[in-house]
């Protein structure tokens, strides 16, 4: 066609615009946790924006004890056959071989996840060296703007992944949303203080504060169980919820996702909550976080 | 005159940079999730997202039909990536029970430039845009396997159709609410304003 240019210079993957720019597309959703292709079907079905594909959801991680790893390649191919929807899948923290294989199968998002087992106690993966983008979890502004620096495209506030209990969600994103506040009040004196207490680098500090919000999507996570916990995690700033054990875990799961789905983009709107809230059948068995020994508190990973 | 509302689909996707783009452009941006949120734009934006979520959830929240009726009747609508989609006539390969808005005359292949880790960035002239090409961020974007005698193609690449306008009705495979160059958003505010003047740009 005579009238239309095309161009073709150097087309470039793997570009940090690239990379924050896919989380921006999952913005409102809701993605969630599946163990098998037919799960996926039905987060799909419910209208999921995107797929966690893992072996075990964080619930059994929790029961069965052990060390939690990378999913078979198999099952998390299975996955990406079953859907057109992006498929995210978990490394261990510091684990970048786990990441490289993840990449080389072709996930859309890798999670560089505190609910596996670290294998490494001091260093994070270098999400830079990778095409794929990472999301990674934090409890506090520092620890999400550190991520950020190793290359994280997204951020998740960790809550306490298989509780069925938000309480952790909700600690972990007002602190984010309070730091970030608070920077905004600072100036360019004190932000060079405030890199150093939060122990990241200063460019970043100072585009936070210039921002008012991160410089990647926030999403909310680990605790999600209720189309109202997702609606909460929203109104407190969250721009989308993952839910993990909090829908294949409970009594009707089908509905339940679609209920969460509903209630993540009418967030305000108590009478849709309210709908989606009716007749779900059973939510998952929650566990009381007060009650959770230091050592099991997945949250405390990550440095 | 005053400047034009423009309502940004809020139902699920990257809203706020095509409301900040669209402000940039010199209209009175808004979301829109509710039918009466609809009626009381001048012109729509349906942003990137999850073209299966989007639509499931305007189904299911009574936005379908009035949408259809809306770009029926005229009202000028831009769709980037998934939002291109939703103005398909047609799909390629839609998920069982995907519908779209329609309004464009095209098919459309979903993610036909492959997973993540193909999305790319890239150079590309779009006719009607003036000065330097357009930055395309292409994530996980569809491409538009073919037109019908109605439609303009806008720009293409790599062999690939990528920006198209029918009448009043504006899509791009890419993201130019990303980018932080408004040219493309320009244009769909420049056509809301002709409509609103009677005339067609």
């Amino acid at each position: 066609m005579s009238s239309t240019l095309s161009e073709n210079q150097g087309p470039e993957t793997g570009t940090a615009r690239v990379k924050r720019g896919m989380a921006e597309q999952l913005k409102g959703g809701v993605i969630m946790d599946v163990v098998t292709p037919e799960q996926a079907k039905i987060a799909e079905d419910a209208g999921a924006v995107a797929v966690m594909a893992l072996e075990r959801v964080p619930a059994d991680i929790r029961k069965d004890g052990g060390v939690a790893r990378m999913s078979d390649p198999d099952m998390i191919e299975g996955i990406i056959d079953a859907v057109s929807i992006p498929v995210m899948a978990k490394s261990r923290i510091g684990h970048f071989v786990e990441a490289q294989v993840l990449q080389s199968l072709g996930v859309d998002y890798i999670d560089e996840s505190e609910v596996l087992t670290p294998a490494d106690e001091v260093n994070h993966s270098d999400k830079w060296a990778f095409t794929t983008p990472f999301v990674c979890g934090a409890t506090n502004l520092g620890e999400a703007l550190r991520r950020i620096a190793e290359g994280a495209a997204m951020i998740r506030s960790k809550g306490e992944a298989g509780t069925g209990n938000v309480v952790e969600a909700v600690r972990h994103l007002r602190q984010i949303k309070n730091e970030i506040a608070r920077l905004r009040g600072y100036d360019n004196h004190e932000l060079y203080a405030a890199a150093k207490e939060l122990r990241a680098p200063y460019e970043l500090v100072k585009e936070v504060a210039e921002l008012g919000k991160l410089p990647v999507v926030l999403f909310s996570a680990g605790g999600v169980a209720t189309p109202a916990d997702a609606a909460l995690m929203r109104q407190l700033g969250a721009e989308g919820v993952f839910v993990g054990s909090g829908i294949f875990k409970s009594g009707d799961p089908a509905k339940r996702a679609a209920a969460i789905v509903k209630a993540t983009t009418f967030y305000d709107d108590p009478k849709i909550i309210a709908d989606a809230s009716r007749n779900l059948g059973e939510a998952m068995v929650g566990i009381n976080c007060d009650t959770l020994p230091e050592a099991e508190r997945y949250a405390n990973r990550g440095w | 005159m005053t400047a034009p509302v423009i309502g940004v689909l809020a139902l699920q996707g990257d809203v706020r940079e095509h409301l900040v783009a669209l402000a940039a452009a010199d209209a009175v941006a808004r979301p829109v999730r509710r039918p009466e949120e609809l009626a009381e734009v001048d012109g729509l934006v349906i942003p990137g997202g999850e073209s299966t979520t989007i639509s499931k959830l305007a189904v299911l929240f009574g936005l379908m039909e009035p949408l259809r009726a809306r770009v029926r009747a005229g009202m000028p609508v831009y769709g980037t990536c998934a939002g291109m989609i939703m103005l398909a006539d047609k799909i390629l390969d839609p998920r069982s029970g995907q519908e779209t808005v329609g309004g464009i005359d095209m098919i459309v292949r979903r993610n036909a430039f492959g997973r993540q880790n193909e999305s790319f960035e890239a150079a590309v002239e779009v006719k009607g845009v003036s000065g330097e090409p357009v930055e395309g961020v292409f994530i996980r974007a569809p491409w538009v396997e073919s037109v019908g005698a109605s439609a303009e193609v806008l720009a293409e690449h790599g062999g690939h159709i990528v920006a198209v306008r029918q009448g009043n009705a504006l899509a791009t495979s890419f993201h130019p609410e990303l980018t932080g160059d408004h040219r493309v958003h320009r244009l769909f505010t420049d056509m809301v304003r002709a409509d609103r003047r009677g005339e067609s740009l």
